[in-house]
């Protein structure tokens, strides 16, 4: 089983979460700018956290066989705190980067006007930038803040097929689908979505737009969980094809739509496992 | 290290459409310097990030992107230089370290050369170890270079003017790097034998 986790935090992982990532599978990863735990309070401090995800980080997955990727944005708790607003101007010399491949996580956590505004300006940028987008849901209030999150998508005109609405569950998927958008899981230990809860969701939904991540950051989470929920899905009944274009094909082709996501050091390996398989259509061009 | 070799490298690794991008990049630079911040993270993308094919031996291990940025910086002042390189990802600052010796700089790019010897990255590293670290970075920091290419198994083939600038503290270092593995039962890397050849003698 051949893994792409679309969404994890690294920089909060340690080497042994690499390795053991490695020996289920995970051969890419995409981390999308978040929140520390502990908020910034100055954009030197985001400056620093975006350089690592461009240089430090990735160095330290390709010793351990993975290629990393990064989305980078103003997430939207931080966006709340005038010191971090300037942020916002520094984006466009992050998003010309190489391995950045998505504008992310945006969205909304309080659903402020802060957050609108920065939401709203952050799908300008992905538009400018022809990235795709990763858009966190809230917490509290996922229904409504879902809602609201898929108007703002529709009100900016990026198209929905660029836009990855993420930590969805039960309630909030279905919108999801009916917009057009892609749909994200993020299987964790307690909360969000369980493996069996998310093979479930898949037998309705089916495996188009779909992405399923660990999410895993410096909280109760587990880097292996995507690998798990491969597992549940063989065992309800799903082939090894439909896991396969899970977690790896669906989102090879989101990321893919940036034109800057570099499997290529992983083909040796494909090619020995999916001969045959036109996997990574697209990003071979 | 001559600028001609690298755009002749360069004329021969470039698809059209890579030269074409290239021509437009240096008119717009030319016109406005401030059109590097924008046009110096996209050389990758645009022209490619193979092997540069040179006879030229200065320039073995290059990429084609390090010579495109290259030819980018040329006649860029050090206050663009340094916020390229301040903003770069990895490949970006490689290239920068890569160029100095090329940039008519004086020692004043020296403090880019120490931040990428600050991080722990073998790529910048060993690009920050090239002919400018051998010709402007004082003794002291470029011993500890040294020793830290060691430890983290960056070959000293890679590093410029290596048998000129060693020096007898070097050698002293090195000496006490070899003691501290023998005395752990670890082995003492072959790099540092050729480095200081008297110790081969006292191994076993």
């Amino acid at each position: 089983m051949r893994i792409f986790d679309p969404h994890i935090h690294m920089t909060s992982r340690t080497t042994a979460d690499y390795r053991q990532m490695y020996d289920a599978g995970v051969r890419a990863l995409v981390e999308p700018a978040f929140w520390l735990g502990q908020p910034r309070t100055s954009v030197g401090s985001f400056v620093d956290y975006f350089d690592s995800l461009l240089g430090w980080e990735p160095f330290r997955a390709a010793q351990f066989g993975i290629a990393h990727h990064c989305a980078i944005a103003l997430n939207p708790k931080e966006a709340n705190d005038p010191r971090c607003a300037g942020v916002l101007d520094l984006l466009p010399r992050y998003l010309a980067k190489d391995r950045v491949v998505a504008v992310g996580e945006v969205g909304y956590d309080s659903m402020t006007p802060e957050e609108d505004a920065a939401f709203a300006r952050q799908l300008a940028l992905a538009i400018e930038h022809e990235l795709p987008v990763l858009v966190h849901t809230p917490h509290r209030d996922k229904a409504a803040g879902t809602r609201r999150t898929l108007d703002v998508v529709r009100e900016s005109g990026i198209p929905p097929e660029r836009v990855v609405v993420d930590h969805l569950n039960e309630v909030t998927v279905r919108m999801v689908a009916e917009s057009g958008c892609w749909m994200a899981f993020s299987i964790y230990p307690d909360t969000k979505m369980d493996p069996d809860r998310m093979v479930r969701v898949l037998r309705e939904f089916g495996t188009d737009r779909m992405l399923v991540n660990s999410a895993a950051d410096w909280g109760n989470s587990d880097p292996l969980r995507t690998s798990m929920t491969g597992a549940a899905m063989l065992a309800g009944g799903f082939g090894p094809a439909d896991v396969d274009k899970v977690l790896w094909q669906n989102p090879v082709d989101f990321y893919g739509q940036s034109g800057r996501l570099d499997v290529s050091e992983l083909d040796a390996d494909r090619a020995a496992v999916y001969e045959g398989n036109s996997v990574l259509r697209g990003s071979r061009e | 290290m001559r600028i001609e070799s690298i755009q002749a490298a360069v004329t021969k690794a470039l698809e059209p459409s890579g030269a074409l991008w290239l021509a437009e990049a240096r008119a717009q630079i030319a016109a406005d310097p401030a059109a590097l911040a924008r046009l110096f993270p996209a050389v990758g993308r645009k022209c490619g990030r193979g092997q540069l094919w040179t006879d030229d031996p200065e320039l073995i291990g290059w990429t084609v992107d390090d010579a495109v940025r290259t030819l980018l910086l040329a006649g860029a002042g050090i206050a663009d230089v340094t916020a390229v390189y301040n903003y770069g990802d990895a490949a970006e600052r490689r290239a920068v370290l890569r160029a100095l010796p090329l940039l008519g700089l004086g020692a004043a790019a020296v403090p880019l050369v120490q931040d990428a010897l600050r991080t722990n990255d073998t790529r910048l590293i060993a690009a920050a170890l090239g002919p400018y670290a051998a010709r402007h970075l004082p003794a002291d920091a470029w011993r500890q270079a040294v020793l830290k290419c060691v430890f983290l198994g960056i070959p000293l083939a890679w590093v410029a003017d290596l048998q000129r600038r060693k020096d007898a503290e070097l050698v002293r270092m090195m000496r006490a790097f070899a003691e501290e593995r023998r005395a752990a039962g670890r082995p003492v890397p072959p790099d540092v034998l050729m480095l200081v050849p008297e110790l081969r003698g006292e191994e076993g």
